[in-house]
């Protein structure tokens, strides 16, 4: 019936007490926040608390839904403010786990049959700042990055510098491992 | 190798490393996110105040269902079913709220024309047209209000050629067919406005086109529509918005608290905030109402002093009966400055303080300040000099000091002023006092204004931590003034503390014409005091003045030991300015009194004193600006109530009108037609049409509290 209804109706509507919008919206929204959630945090386990931590915090954070945003825009900076969050809750806990940082240990202990690209993968990712990691996770989702800058709520410029960094980053990386 | 390829072997690798959800731990959390909503949504419900009782959801839901999957049919159809959708709900617009039909909310009234109307035969376009205005909107040039709103501009592109028409908007209000105010509730999901248009039945002003244009005003322009001083925009949620109020100043038995101290308060921004909340169709909330701000946003023709004074303000006290209460006067307190001659002033160094930060890229905010402090460098002397500080992510020099007279070079760094990054107010507030002393030489008045939407969000957000960095500052001799713009996210309590520990005022800047009154008329008031840290004492004499209170300035009261303190801080008077204060009292065996004397301390037989004839003693103290030792000066005020002069009578229908809207008790029976009918009876010269304009607030108040 509403598979026409854009996601912005949708989360107004909700917004406004309709239960089955809400529930529209999110069987739509979950996977693309599941796929940013891991982005985010590197580890399975990880992405589904945090994907789980969002979506039940999600009823009320619809007040502060606007009009003036994308459903998607406003998703991923709660996303992204959430995943802030667990990282500074688990910080206190212990220094190592630091999202990608601890990625290596795990896939370690469940012998993961890593492919030489997902070894790449984690060693990159955890190569860079959590601002870069996060920068990154979004930009990967195809957004652009005018709309990763109203995300992450600074401007476009800043964005642009950090994906060339990570670019430079990455680029380094792969050149040492090239030099070996 | 390239980076291009890292970046492209990084996407690949991530999206075989991403995992595809696991389906029961999906199902799972879908169905409790499911039950939290439900769980809210009752709280919320419950919060409305709804009219519309919860099960007649079903029948909302239904249109709303009804009218998102026709939308992809052809526009008549959905042309009509928007008009039948308006059957339903215009009855009650604020029904619209609780239902989930989100479709009706454009603010803007449109007209289509049948060419134009072929012109649009689909309406999907519209969304992704809307969805592209989305992007490019942020780096569009947004015209100040009251120019052609933002609004409009975006949504030519897409909604079908939705057009704001100045006489639709005037037709509407005096056929009045307001149909509804959408949103405005308590959790501040502000929506926006619906009209309909007059007469003709088949809706044509309603440019609605179904599900796309929903998004219309997701406009991140915020776009205000402007007409005739009605302020059409959707309202920003208030949730954000933070203010600095105290309870109202009870009622103090002249027996037991015979002295009241408090310092002056020369800011307006309270008035300008409840100007703009009122001519949204929103009651401003209670403790956004600060009464002395009101009463002093209006200039009055006190007595200015002369060369016998040795103050440079001439205080003047009436005293008359109260409008709301036959058995209380009130006493009047005015206190003019002087305005030295202009030519006479000394150089002043501005330094512009400016909040670029993301959020203050909208039309209310950005642009306007531009706008204002263009209107302001006309008023400045050659002699002047000003430079500019901007702060966002980091602090940084737009304008290195410049002489005022070089208007090419101001201009054209005011012009290239940009939004973008979030706001470390502190860095920027450092630099811009280290810019203002660099400038500063003898003799010269140095001042920064700092202008926000009153974000602090990086480094120091602590409003304490703020205010002692600025109160340090303060001693230098460059003081602070606060103009803050827009609605949503302003910090009101941040605001205040500012200007009052920087010895500056904090003015709120919604329109052009604030801007012109706030920099332009008041320019000198504004910038230049005449009089540092003014406090205010007045003893009652309990044989005539049994209980009195004073009226607002409750985030200005002081101890009655802080008033010969000179270390304790107080209000600036700049120059031309002038400071009302009003006490209501009740004198001796007066009705109206609401404590009863005491049985045993009330008569010690020592009556027919020499005072007999003396309501009270006022003392000022204040200092010259720069000076350290405060001068004192006092006179007793006599017990006969005089009629009262027009000024005096305006300001006790203001005051009025602020205890009204915060829901004073101590007004009875008056309300708005009786403030209203004073205020008219006394609009004196008004030659700035405030006066005029506070009327029609007042009555605007009255009809939305009806």
């Amino acid at each position: 019936m509403r598979m026409n209804v854009s996601d912005e109706d949708l989360a107004e509507a909700a917004a406004g007490g309709d239960g089955t919008a809400f529930g529209l919206l999110l069987e739509r929204c979950h996977d693309r926040l599941f796929a940013l959630c891991f982005r985010l945090t590197g580890s399975r386990a990880e992405a589904e608390d945090l994907t789980q931590d969002i979506c039940l915090a999600l009823p009320g954070k619809l007040a502060g839904y606007q009009q003036r945003a994308k459903v998607t825009t406003w998703l991923y900076r709660v996303a992204v403010n959430a995943a802030t969050d667990r990282r500074r809750r688990a910080a206190s806990y212990t220094r190592a786990t630091e999202g990608w940082g601890d990625w290596e240990v795990d896939r370690q202990a469940s012998a993961v049959e890593a492919s030489d690209s997902l070894d790449w993968l984690t060693r990159a990712m955890a190569g860079l700042t959590p601002t870069l990691r996060d920068t990154l996770a979004l930009v990967l989702d195809d957004l652009t990055h005018a709309e990763v800058a109203q995300i992450m709520d600074v401007s476009e410029g800043t964005i642009s510098w950090r994906v060339a960094e990570a670019k430079k980053k990455l680029r380094a990386m792969r050149e040492e491992e090239e030099g070996i | 190798m390239t980076s291009h390829d890292e970046f492209q072997d990084l996407k690949a690798a991530m999206d075989a490393a991403t995992p595809a959800p696991d389906a029961a731990r999906r199902a799972d959390v879908l169905a409790r996110a499911q039950a939290n909503f439900e769980a809210t949504q009752g709280s919320l419900a419950a919060a409305r105040q709804s009219s519309v009782p919860p099960e007649r959801r079903g029948f909302f839901r239904g249109a709303f269902d009804m009218l998102m999957t026709k939308t992809t049919g052809a526009l008549t159809a959905t042309t009509a079913l928007v008009a039948v959708g308006f059957l339903f709900l215009s009855p009650q617009g604020q029904e619209l709220l609780n239902g989930p039909a989100p479709l009706v909310q454009e603010p803007v009234t449109g007209t289509l024309t049948d060419d134009e109307i072929a012109a649009d035969p689909e309406p999907l376009p519209a969304l992704i047209a809307v969805e592209e205005a989305l992007e490019v909107a942020p780096e569009a040039d947004a015209p100040a209000p009251p120019a052609p709103s933002p609004l409009t501009r975006t949504t030519v592109p897409s909604a079908g050629e939705a057009r704001v028409q100045d006489g639709d908007f005037e037709a509407l209000s005096e056929t009045g067919s307001f149909v509804g105010t959408l949103a405005l509730e308590q959790s501040g999901e502000a929506l926006g406005q619906v009209y309909s248009a007059p007469g003709d039945g088949a809706a044509p002003g309603v440019t609605q086109l179904g599900a796309g244009n929903s998004a219309i005003i997701a406009t991140p322009a915020d776009g205000r529509i402007r007409q005739g001083g009605f302020d059409i925009a959707p309202p920003p949620a208030p949730d954000t918005e933070e203010f600095a109020n105290a309870d109202d100043n009870p009622l103090r038995v002249v027996a037991d608290d015979p002295v009241s101290t408090f310092s002056i308060d020369v800011d307006t921004a309270s008035y300008a905030l409840l100007r703009s909340t009122l001519n949204r169709g929103q009651l401003p909330a209670p403790e956004a109402v600060r009464v002395e701000e009101m009463v002093n946003y209006f200039p009055y023709d006190y007595p200015a002093p002369d060369a016998d004074d040795v103050s440079p303000f001439r205080p003047t006290v009436e005293v008359f009966a109260t409008p709301w209460n036959p058995d209380t006067q009130l006493v009047h307190i005015g206190i003019q400055g002087e305005l030295p001659a202009i030519e006479d002033r000394p150089p002043l160094n501005l330094v512009f303080l400016v909040d670029t930060s993301g959020s203050m890229n909208e039309a209310a905010k950005l642009p306007l300040l531009i706008q204002s402090f263009r209107l302001m460098l006309d008023r400045l002397t050659p002699e002047d000099q000003v430079a500019i500080v901007t702060y966002a992510g980091s602090a940084g020099v737009a304008l290195e000091p410049t002489v005022a007279s070089d208007t090419a070079t101001i201009s054209a760094a005011l012009t290239a002023l940009q939004a973008g990054g979030s706001t470390n107010g502190v860095g920027g507030l450092q630099a811009a006092y280290d810019l203002a002393a660099e400038m500063t030489e003898d003799g010269e008045v140095s001042r920064v204004l700092l202008a926000t939407d009153g974000d602090f969000n990086v480094g120091i957000s602590d409003p304490t931590a703020l205010e002692d960095y600025i109160a340090e500052q303060r001693e230098t001799g460059i003081y602070l003034s606060v103009l803050g713009f827009g609605r949503g996210n302003l910090q009101d309590d941040t605001m205040q503390a500012l200007a009052q520990n920087g010895n500056g005022t904090a003015a709120f800047i919604d329109t052009l014409h604030e801007a012109q009154r706030v920099l332009v008329d008041q320019l000198a008031g504004a910038l230049f005091p005449i009089a540092d840290d003014l406090k205010v004492q007045v003893e009652f004499n309990p044989e005539v003045i049994a209980e009195y209170r004073l009226i607002g300035y409750e985030t200005r009261a002081l101890a009655r030991e802080d008033f010969a303190n000179d270390a304790v801080d107080a209000g600036e008077l700049g120059a031309g300015h002038s400071v009302t204060a009003i006490y209501e009292v009740t004198p001796v065996g007066s009705p109206a009194q609401l404590v009863a004397p005491l049985r045993y301390a009330a008569d010690d037989g020592a009556s027919e004193t020499e005072f007999g004839d003396e309501l009270g003693f006022i003392s000022l103290r204040w200092k010259e600006p720069g000076e350290d030792e405060s001068t004192l000066i006092d006179f007793p005020i006599s017990a006969t109530p005089s009629e009262p002069g027009t000024e005096a009578q305006f300001a006790a229908a203001i005051a009025g009108f602020g205890q009204l809207l915060r829901g004073n008790a101590f007004l009875g029976d008056w309300g708005y037609e009786e403030a209203i009918a004073l205020a008219n009876a006394s609009r004196g010269d008004d030659e700035f049409g405030y006066r005029t304009e506070a009327i029609q607030l007042m009555r605007l108040a009255q009809s939305l509290t009806q």
